[in-house]
């Protein structure tokens, strides 16, 4: 179902994520978190909590915000970034949205 | 900042309580004013409560700024320092400064605080005779100290002692005058006070009480030279502090011609008699007290700064408060009424030689005050059951011996003054008693909320909460603001648990969005903590109508397994009252190899758990196990976990009835509801008690005459045993106790909750009348039942039918 457009590859139909929620994109560099949070938008981090490797994408989804499900560290969707009081960083990717479907710019990937 | 649109707001006076209001505003509505604050003296604001231990060189200046200059201009706000307010000019709605410059507002806070009182004697005025309020009072006695060699404390109150303490510190002889003739009167009676008396004076510091000082005597440069009482005798001091109670800064208000008495007389929104005029803190003068503590200041400061930011629904209702003397090696607590009197009951334990004495004071079997010398460990539950005015008649034999005597087996038996700086409080996030001093220290935390949101202690499992709350009040003293006895749901609202339910209830709310909207929500969807309470505040209140939102639930709960460090889940079939057949265990066993279980375990209650399952085979799996007739087994919810049973009469030649069978019929009754915590049961065929059924939330325990009840059991971080609720001849009865029980406390429990602490907090006889009041409780049970019908479908089956997709990644690009 994949489809490679320039460096955009299509990974989801946008009715595959209902808002408030997160799936998981499997890549070989290893697995990336993609939520449709809050605020309507899309967005994409790697799927590791900075803490002790929580699987984010089965986090609360909150505003633009998401909880990691082992101990309750909150990331910041846009930034990757942990909000106080712990502290740690995780990659985003960017995501666009486009006819109903969503793209994920992997970079080097 | 200054736009139009916006009101202007100007504090006057740059102290604690001004400052916390303006700290309440920022988070409801951060733009909403263009805020001033006038400060006289020149710094930033900073805790004045804990000058004693600057003065007694336990901490320094720098570690006591709450707010430096730089978070003002952070946030926007104007600061006018080291210039005073001269006059409030109603008519044209502008303060006056000392430079004659005028600051126009549009609602003005006063926020001008107290000074010492100074005894109306001559001398009064000499060089040397201060006051113990700010930095200034604490360098000149400071200074005093090094150049001079005794001093005189007028005032044997809370703030004397720990003054008198801090001379001493510094190497001072210090001698109190106090007019009473028990110390800290106003904290403590006679017997604690005379315990506090001598272990002072074996420290080195004298008493002269009951003693009226009339006159202050000088030497020939000015500087103060003695301290004359009324019987002529003379007590040489070259520094005199006062500390002889405070008097509220009340005359810029007074002269602005707002009503004031002893202080500036607000009402219960904080305020005065100009609606556009408020004040708050120790100025203040509300139904006819003024405080001097900080707890009080702080819950004005977020009453004020409610309504000031339009939500207006908080009201003040006055204060109950606590003491601890922050003098290091002596331990004491007062709170409420602690004299008693007029009809109360007092429960006494004096041990001299121990050097303990406690006091507690009971009204209409409620808790109403507390004096405790030389053992404050249960001050702060003390404290707690006096402002939630708990039913202390079920637990008031053991009360004076405080928390650790109602079966509490965890950690409230350590004092936590004793355990030294490396002492681990917090188990679970590795957190030390050192750490949590600091961060209370440097960074200015009041609230168990700050602790945790600053050093993460107590802000997973909870255990350690007590000892938190101990490090702050100890590090405090009886300025540490105790959680309000109503705490908010979570960080996105003001409302309580109760008042949230209650919401949902009154107004017909059917979704988490009418909830948020209905009771303005600060957050657009919440967070992880609202977001699960909600869901099920719904779900138990509208059974069958409310379509439950799994977005809003634990991965546990949408999974339906546990979620392991790994990212794998664990999958436990549901064995009714633990019983199960060999074709079921084949199944288990196939389903084990062919999904690759890395282990299988059999749990505490009796079922057989497999590790190590891959998210996107849980369906898998599932429906293989639902093939053989096994279903979920709800170990990862907030839910019926297990009924756990002993064999019974059908093989035991103790049993006297049938657990087994009783177990089973129990799980079937249960299985499938949603609860404010996890939820399990027990049942044994003797007293002998194999099931383990006096530490479930729900056990029932056989006798040769019928069933004993027993509720509230844990076996968790805290270990409670059962307190026996009632004893049935048959085994509907057990049945329909069990399920009004369960739904009594799925309505009444807050989300996560478990039902220990829900009854200490309900107290057993609340539970008990409910119970046994025969209408009501078939009522419940018809309820239970009701909302059984829609919950006992086997999510397994569901969610492998409906939601198999989701359990794979949306995308493989490999």
């Amino acid at each position: 179902m994949t489809t490679v457009t320039d460096e955009w590859v299509k990974v989801a139909e946008v009715a595959d994520i209902p808002p408030l929620s997160g799936r998981v994109v499997r890549t070989k560099s290893g697995d990336i978190a993609l939520f449709h949070a809050g605020d309507g938008n899309f967005y994409a981090i790697d799927n590791r909590c900075p803490h002790k490797g929580g699987p984010l994408s089965e986090g609360i989804v909150h505003d633009c915000h998401v909880t990691c499900p082992l101990h309750n560290w909150v990331l910041n969707l846009k930034t990757g970034e942990a909000e106080a009081p712990d502290e740690g960083k995780v990659a985003t990717y960017e995501v666009k949205v486009k006819d109903g479907a969503v793209y994920l710019k992997l970079g080097g990937a | 900042m200054n736009s139009r649109e916006q009101e202007r707001l100007v504090v006057i006076g740059n102290g604690m309580a001004g400052v916390r209001t303006v700290e309440e505003i920022l988070k409801l509505d951060p733009a909403r004013y263009a805020i001033t604050v006038i400060g006289e003296e020149p710094y930033g604001n900073y805790n004045r409560i804990l000058l004693s231990p600057v003065l007694a060189g336990e901490s320094t200046l720098d570690d006591i700024m709450l707010n430096p200059p730089e978070w003002y201009a952070e946030n926007g706000i104007e600061l006018i320092s080291g210039v005073r307010a001269t006059a409030i000019d109603r008519a044209r709605r502008e303060v006056v400064l000392a430079d004659e410059r005028r600051v126009p507002y549009d609602r003005l806070i006063i926020a001008t605080g107290s000074r010492p009182f100074i005894l109306p004697v001559p001398g009064n005025d000499l060089e040397g005779v201060i006051g113990f309020r700010d930095i200034a009072d604490v360098e000149t006695m400071l200074q005093a100290a090094k150049n001079h060699r005794h001093a005189v404390v007028i005032g044997g109150g809370l703030l004397g002692l720990e003054a008198a303490n801090g001379l001493m510190k510094n190497g001072m002889e210090v001698t109190v005058v106090h007019l009473m003739d028990t110390l800290m009167e106003r904290q403590l009676d006679a017997e604690a006070g005379a315990m506090l008396r001598r272990s002072l004076e074996e420290r080195g510091m004298k008493f002269v009480m009951p003693a009226k000082t009339t006159e202050i005597l000088g030497d020939e440069n000015g500087r103060v030279r003695a301290v004359k009482l009324e019987d002529g005798t003379e007590i040489p001091a070259e520094l005199v502090v006062m500390t002889a109670g405070i008097v509220p800064n009340k005359e810029i208000a007074e002269e602005a011609g707002l009503y004031c008495e002893r202080g500036i007389v607000v009402n219960d929104y904080l305020m005065t008699y100009d609606p556009r005029i408020y004040a708050v803190g120790e100025c203040v003068q509300h139904r006819g007290v003024c405080y001097g503590l900080v707890a009080p200041l702080y819950e004005q400061a977020r009453v004020l700064a409610n309504h000031l930011a339009g939500r207006g629904w908080m009201t003040y209702e006055g204060s109950v408060t606590s003491t601890k003397l922050k003098v290091t090696g002596i331990d004491l607590f007062s709170a409420g009424n602690f004299l008693g009197g007029n009809g109360a009951d007092e429960l006494i334990l004096k041990d001299e030689k121990g050097g303990v004495y406690k006091k507690l004071v009971i009204e209409d079997n409620r808790l109403t005050g507390a004096v405790l010398y030389g053992d404050t460990v249960d001050g702060t539950w003390y404290f707690q059951l006096i402002r939630e005015g708990s039913d202390i008649s079920d637990i008031r034999g053991r009360l004076l011996f405080g928390q650790a005597h109602l079966g509490d087996a965890g950690h409230a038996e350590d004092s936590v003054a004793h355990l030294p700086d490396d002492a681990e409080i917090c188990g679970c996030n590795g957190v030390s008693k050192g750490e949590i001093i600091a961060a209370i220290k440097e960074q200015g935390l009041f609230t168990l909320e700050d602790v945790r949101k600053v050093t993460k202690a107590s802000a997973s499992c909870g255990s350690c909460t007590g000892l938190v709350e101990q490090i702050l009040a100890s590090v405090l003293g009886g300025d540490y603001s105790a959680a309000p006895s109503e705490k908010p749901l979570c960080g996105c609202t003001d409302y309580t648990h109760d008042q949230v339910r209650k919401a949902i209830l009154d107004n017909g709310l059917k979704s988490i969005p009418d909830v948020m909207k209905f009771l303005e929500w600060r957050t657009p969807n919440g967070c992880a903590t609202c977001r699960p309470a909600l869901n099920y505040y719904l779900l138990c209140a509208w059974p069958g109508e409310y379509e439950d939102d799994l977005r809003s639930r634990f991965i546990n709960e949408r999974a339906h397994g546990n979620i392991q460090k790994d990212g794998t889940y664990s999958v436990v079939p549901r064995m009714f009252g633990g019983v199960t057949t060999p074709e079921e265990l084949r199944a288990i066993a196939d389903a084990a190899e062919k999904y690759g279980a890395k282990e299988v375990k059999v749990t505490g209650g009796q079922r057989i758990d497999l590790f190590g399952i891959r998210k996107e085979d849980l369906p898998n799996i599932w429906r293989d196990l639902n093939k053989a007739g096994l279903i979920s087994g709800h170990a990862y919810g907030k839910a019926l976990r297990t009924v756990k049973t002993c064999v019974g009469a059908q093989w035991c030649r103790f049993g006297t009835q049938d657990s087994t069978g009783l177990g089973i019929k129990l799980e079937k009754l249960t299985w499938g509801s949603w609860m404010p915590h996890k939820f399990k049961m027990g049942v044994s065929g003797c007293p002998r008690n194999c099931a383990e059924a006096t530490i479930k939330d729900f056990g029932v325990v056989c006798v040769d005459s019928g069933y004993e009840l027993h509720v509230g059991g844990n076996g968790g971080i805290k270990v409670r045993v059962t307190d026996l609720i009632a004893k049935v001849k048959t085994e509907e009865e057990v049945l329909e106790w069990a399920g009004a029980f369960i739904q009594l406390y799925r309505e009444t429990a807050h989300y996560l909750e478990r039902t220990a602490p829900w009854i200490e907090r309900k107290g057993l006889s609340w539970v008990k009348e409910r119970l046994e009041d025969e209408k009501n409780r078939k009522a419940l049970f018809e309820r239970f039942r009701f909302s059984q019908q829609f919950a006992q479908v086997d999510p397994w089956a569901e969610m492998a039918e409906k939601h198999e997709d989701e359990f794979k990644p949306v995308a493989e690009l490999v």
